[in-house]
């Protein structure tokens, strides 16, 4: 039967079809906003987001929110706590949670600093060497193995002994030692980008290195970058607080580690004083633990490699057919 | 048609999604294997073919749920999910999976990997079992003293052979192929092809052939289905397919691939498939079809028979829905 | 544009021979192992004129994707020479190729990866003219919608602002050819351009780049199927572990096939007419690894009509003797 048919329409190729045509997902978002979003959505994140942030403020606003000036004398050496001293007093007399607010700056000064160090020499050992390979890649690799291979504690001695025991100081060797870890794992993530299509497309085009670098390969790092470099200060601020434990820390800023070693030093432990070494073992502790599982939470989100697999013991649902079904 | 060694019986596979959405995979396939049969499953990316032979075999993840019945000679396996379902693989139904010959592990030789199927599933092991891995190389072309060597010193068409060797261990009742031969040159490729027809004849097999390239489905299957946005649209036997097609969407499949000879022009379908996370209304090839009129956008079309085992779903087909556009 | 009246073609390849060097690794060097070598391309000899596409056609190892990146001076040619627009480019350094880049462009096969996902289409057509300096601040938007226009995607206001993710393959694919018209090329090399694509949008950019034949533009088309390269190119080279086997006008070698490797190619692709079933002739084993190239005629340890002449003799194209076109050759001396 040849009924009419209706009229064929004609369409040109690929058409988008009006009102928004290709049905896509969504829109993926930029690096800010997918930091935010697992920060947002993970509760592991958003715990050590929170901590993180009222570690800092507490530290910014140290002056305003400590009960007493952390260098005054206020009491008797390690006297208990008590309704107005709630850590009680150190080895000086003076009160145990303004010194807290304001060993907080020192920790997160170390940290932020030292992390920036890192993930500067690191990203950018990291990315030369993974774009450029070859020579330069061996080169810079040897270096990395030398770093390594620096055993940190002595090095700090050293250091400490020949140019003084000063923040800075600080700061230059925690990030001098810790770099090689970001640089390896930078260099993976640029070899595998500088490979892909869109890359060697543009090199075709006729782009020099350093617009392939910071347009196309550096994005495409950045979150990786940052995951790490969280990890990284809570690598800082423990190696911070052990310098300082160790007796080579900046003896004129107060610091947590250096709060414990005083403590140590003067009996605290025989004369019972508990309240002078563990509430800053603690601080250090809950500021690595938010920094930790900040860091851990991003990269897990951000790092292609990290994405679990398929051995999982839990199997497709079944699912009762609602309606007829076919019983032939 | 001779007793379905394996049949599919509305079968429906659903994805979670996130935000409580759900993506609707496979939406009521049916169709039956006859033994030593050559089956095509064909469609484009997104169709759900994949989907269809992997759920067949219960290879779904946790995020995965399945409706519908998986009739093994006359069982149904799915009746109870994995459990049911789990004690058939390889054993009565195996599989090549796309990208096979990339699948192999590294550090174990060919020959140990084909056997360990034999031995997981208690068949054989031992002295008995590399007896058998020596027979099942010569049957898919591969001469036995290789069972020693590694994946790596084989070329990627004697991998996939020695997949098809793999997938055979435990003398299975149907093969289903997933894209067998996409990565390979078409000489390796015509090699291979001629491989799995012989199997099917020398060893009674049935097979389903997954796919997207319609020539491939012309030349070796006696029968196939056309898949579109998770369902069957046409399904028949192949001759009738491109010479009779009953869907627009085989149709135009068909005009959009060149021939060697065929100086026609080739054509391309515009716009693309539907979301499969949505329900779709009326029927899902609409907005692409060259053809429609009134009812197709509104109503869904079922699968109906257009005799002899050919049966699509279109209402160009249905006299009544002609009869009342007009 | 007309193509007649050329002085010259616009692409010329003689004798090209690229190899790719195997790493021995510290221990084989100290151990004085020879130097292995990948004969990717073994002298090879073509031409392509404006308004022209020729699809180089072969299976994996045959050299046809070496040959375009070493046309495109992506890799650089052990020996021979490329003359574009007349000159020869096949020692050029970067910093004098650069201004030939924007004549010729390349497309790649995978339109999931062509694009950078974090720009938007317009960055990613813009890219070619920033790197350039061609157009103004002012002007680029337009150019950059000529170019959207001018591969199919229109009205260009939809996508300017999209991200790749949002658009289907084909899209994609219209995206990368964009990005190679804005700088207007004459010369456009494909490698494999739709073979990533489903079925149903290949003819679409395959229609697209033959408008852009028709506009003047050559094209240079790698491909592993025959039956694209038998319907849209001109000319067709069928290449084999690093020779050109045949050559000629698309409809001869497909209808009337001179080199046993072509016959036997042209027989195993499948038909789309299930009832057209001839008998494939399939070869024994695969293509040999390019490190170890067989003497005498490469292709003789697979033909079926292989005489003891054949591992001796190393054959040069040439016009058969039975009445073909006069510029379509093969190498075989059966021929």
């Amino acid at each position: 039967m040849s009924a009419e048919l209706p009229a064929a329409v004609s369409q040109p190729a690929d058409l988008v079809r009006a009102g928004g045509g290709y049905d896509a997902p969504p829109p993926a978002r930029r690096t800010r906003l997918r930091v935010w979003k697992v920060i947002r959505e993970q509760p592991m994140a958003t715990f050590g987001a929170v901590v993180l942030l009222l570690v800092i403020l507490v530290a910014i606003f140290a002056p305003a929110l400590a009960p007493y000036d952390p260098r005054e004398k206020v009491g008797d050496v390690y006297q208990p706590p008590d309704s107005s001293h709630w850590l009680g007093l150190d080895d000086g007399g003076v009160d145990m949670v303004s010194l807290l607010m304001y060993g907080a700056r020192v920790s997160l000064i170390v940290g932020f600093a030292a992390a920036a160090v890192a993930m500067l020499v690191g990203g950018a050992v990291g990315v030369l060497s993974g774009y450029f390979g070859g020579k330069t890649d061996t080169v810079l690799m040897r270096i990395t193995d030398y770093f390594l291979v620096i055993p940190d504690v002595p090095l700090m001695i050293v250091v400490a002994a020949i140019w003084g025991k000063s923040l800075k100081n600080i700061i230059l060797i925690i990030g001098l030692i810790y770099w090689t870890s970001t640089a390896r794992l930078i260099r993976s993530q640029v070899k595998s980008i500088r490979e892909r299509v869109y890359v060697k497309r543009a090199r075709a085009l006729g782009a020099g290195n350093s617009r392939l670098i910071f347009k196309h390969v550096m994005p495409q790092v950045a979150p990786l970058l940052i995951a790490n470099t969280v990890l990284m200060m809570a690598i800082a601020i423990f190696a911070e607080t052990a310098l300082a434990f160790l007796g080579l820390g900046d003896p004129q800023k107060i610091s947590w580690g250096l709060l414990i070693e005083n403590a140590f030093a003067r009996q605290a432990i025989s004369l019972d004083a508990w309240w002078a070494i563990v509430p800053p073992g603690v601080c250090v502790a809950v500021l690595i633990l938010a920094c930790t599982m900040l860091g851990t939470a991003l990269e897990d989100s951000l790092n292609p490699r990290l994405r679990v697999g398929h051995l999982s013991v839990k199997r497709f649902r079944l699912r009762p057919l609602v309606g007829r079904m076919d019983a032939e | 048609m001779k007793a379905p060694v394996l049949e599919a019986r509305d079968l429906h596979v659903w994805f979670d999604l996130p935000d409580d959405r759900e993506l609707h995979a496979v939406q009521g396939v049916s169709f039956g294997l006859a033994p030593g049969e050559r089956f095509g499953l064909v469609g484009e990316s997104g169709c759900g073919k994949t989907t269809t032979i992997l759920g067949l075999m219960g290879l779904l993840p946790p995020t995965a749920s399945v409706a519908g019945q998986v009739v093994l000679e006359g069982d149904n396996i799915m009746a109870r999910g994995e459990s049911s379902v789990a004690p058939h693989r390889w054993k009565d139904i195996a599989m090549i999976f796309q990208g096979a010959m990339n699948a192999f592990n590294p550090v174990k030789t060919i020959g140990d990997q084909i056997a360990e199927p034999m031995e997981v599933h208690g068949i054989s092991e031992g002295d008995a079992a590399r007896q058998r891995v020596g027979e099942l190389l010569e049957m898919v072309g591969i001469s036995r003293d290789r069972a020693d060597r590694y994946p790596h010193e084989f070329s990627g068409g004697m991998r996939q052979r020695a997949a098809i060797a793999m997938a055979l261990a435990c003398e299975p009742k149907v093969l289903l192929a997933d894209e067998p031969t996409t990565a390979l040159d078409v000489m390796v490729q015509a090699q291979i092809l001629q491989l799995l027809v012989s199997l099917t004849h020398d060893l009674g097999l049935a097979m389903v052939l997954v796919t997207h390239d319609l020539p491939l489905i012309a030349q070796v299957c006696n029968r196939a289905a056309v898949m579109y946005a998770g369902e069957i649209v046409e399904q028949g036997e192949t001759e009738t397919l491109y010479h009779d097609p009953g869907h627009p969407y085989t149709r135009l499949l068909f005009a959009a691939t060149p021939d060697l000879y065929d100086e026609s022009n080739v054509t391309s379908i515009p716009g693309g498939p539907p979301r499969l996370d949505r329900e779709i209304v009326g029927c899902p090839f609409a907005p692409r079809c060259d053809r429609t009129f009134e009812p197709c956008p509104t109503v869904r079309p079922e699968l109906r028979d257009l005799g002899a085992g050919h049966t699509a779903a279109c209402h160009l087909n249905d006299p009544v829905m002609r009869a009342a556009a007009s | 544009m007309s193509t007649n009246g050329q002085v010259h073609p616009l692409l010329e390849v003689s004798d090209l021979v690229t190899r790719y060097p195997i790493p021995r690794g510290i221990l084989g060097t100290v151990a004085g192992r020879p130097q292995q070598q990948v004969h990717a391309v073994e002298g090879i000899s073509f031409s392509l004129n404006q308004g022209e596409m020729l699809a180089l056609v072969g299976e994996s190892g045959c050299g046809k994707t070496t040959t375009a990146q070493s046309v495109m001076r992506l890799v650089q040619p052990d020996s021979g020479s490329i003359r574009f627009e007349g000159s020869d480019i096949s020692t050029l350094g970067f910093r004098e190729l650069r201004p030939l880049r924007k004549r010729m462009q390349i497309i790649y096969q995978d339109p999931y990866e062509s694009l950078d996902p974090r720009f938007r289409v317009r960055q990613t057509i813009e890219e070619p003219l920033v790197i350039h300096g061609v157009g103004t601040r002012s002007d680029r938007p337009h150019r950059v919608k000529e170019a959207l226009v001018r591969a199919g995607l229109t009205p260009p206001e939809l996508y300017i602002d999209r991200y790749p993710h949002e658009l289907s393959g084909g899209q994609r694919q219209r995206v990368a050819i964009a990005a190679s018209l804005v700088l207007d090329p004459k010369l456009l090399v494909a490698d494999e351009p739709v073979s990533m694509l489903d079925v149903s949008v290949r003819a679409g950019i395959l229609g697209l780049l033959d408008a852009l034949r028709k506009d003047g533009m050559g094209i240079l088309m790698i491909t592993h199927d025959l039956s694209t390269a038998a319907h849209f190119a001109d000319r067709i080279a069928v290449m084999y572990l690093g020779r050109i086997v045949e050559e000629g006008p698309a409809r001869d070698v497909v209808r009337n096939p001179q080199h046993p490797y072509t016959k036997a190619l042209i027989s195993v692709v499948p038909k789309r007419d299930p009832r057209d079933s001839s008998e494939p002739q399939i070869l024994k084993g695969e293509t040999p690894n390019p490190v170890h190239i067989p003497s005498g005629c490469r292709f003789h340890p697979r033909c079926p009509l292989v005489t003891p002449e054949c591992p001796r003799i190393d054959p040069e194209l040439r016009t058969p003797k039975d009445g073909t076109t006069p510029d379509h050759r093969a190498a075989c001396i059966l021929v």
